[in-house]
């Protein structure tokens, strides 16, 4: 299972409704593949950082697709065809967020190590608080 | 004898640094997303991304943000696409 984000921006004179259909497009053709649309984030109109087909704005659309991979050939593909969309970029967002939670577990067994090791030397754990999952993991009495 | 710069109409910048051996002590830079224990940059986070791009569009340097390794590697790829994206500009003026 990979997670991937598309992000694609649709040209400023599109009407508003057109923008619906075409995220209710584009998320049925990953529906039709198996995947699943996790997230539909619509970040609005926003001013572009340079023109692009000469426009200086446009909406900007976020999908959150859970799936095989094989799913986005099809969907870049449309983007690609369409009109309405000026840009797209599709981000594989898995194996960043895998390292995130690899760093964020690592971070809390620190702060529990440290926090019972503080406590033993009569010490507050102040970092300890914060983390809301510690790991189980006790310190040993050398 | 006298060392006073003279300032009759003269803009000398050489005037009164003489001597030289002053030297500051700055604070330590220290990174910013290891301070707030930053996992994951997002790309779309404009305005985070914003503050280390200065007037040019240029990617801030390390050693002038503070900003560590790993850190500085994640903001460059997030800056990178956010600049495909048109958040960001690849080149400004």
């Amino acid at each position: 299972m990979r997670v991937y984000e598309v992000l694609f921006i649709v040209a400023p004179n599109v009407e508003e409704s057109d923008i619906e259909t075409l995220i209710t497009q584009l998320s049925d053709v990953a529906t039709n593949q198996g995947a699943t649309v996790a997230k539909t984030d619509r970040m609005g109109r926003r001013r572009l950082a340079y023109p692009i087909q000469r426009f200086n704005d446009g909406h900007y659309v976020v999908l959150t697709i859970e799936g095989s991979g094989a799913e986005i050939a099809e969907i870049e593909r449309r983007m690609r065809v369409s009109d309405a969309i000026i840009r797209y970029l599709t981000v594989r967002i898995d194996e960043d967020l895998k390292r995130a939670e690899k760093l964020r577990a690592r971070r809390a067994q620190k702060a529990a190590a440290r926090g019972s090791a503080g406590r033993r030397r009569g010490k507050p754990a102040p970092a300890a608080a914060e983390e809301e999952e510690l790991p189980e993991e006790e310190v040993e009495e050398a | 004898m006298s060392n006073e710069p003279r300032h009759e109409g003269r803009r000398d910048d050489r005037g009164p640094r003489q001597g030289g051996g002053r030297r500051f002590v700055r604070a330590r830079k220290s990174c910013r997303f290891c301070g707030e224990k930053t996992d994951y940059i997002d790309y779309k986070d404009s305005r985070l991304l914003g503050s280390f791009i200065p007037e040019r569009g240029k990617i801030l340097p390390r050693r002038i943000s503070g900003t560590c390794a790993p850190h500085q590697r994640m903001l460059a790829t997030a800056i990178k696409r956010a600049r495909n994206a048109a958040l960001l500009p690849f080149a400004a003026d």
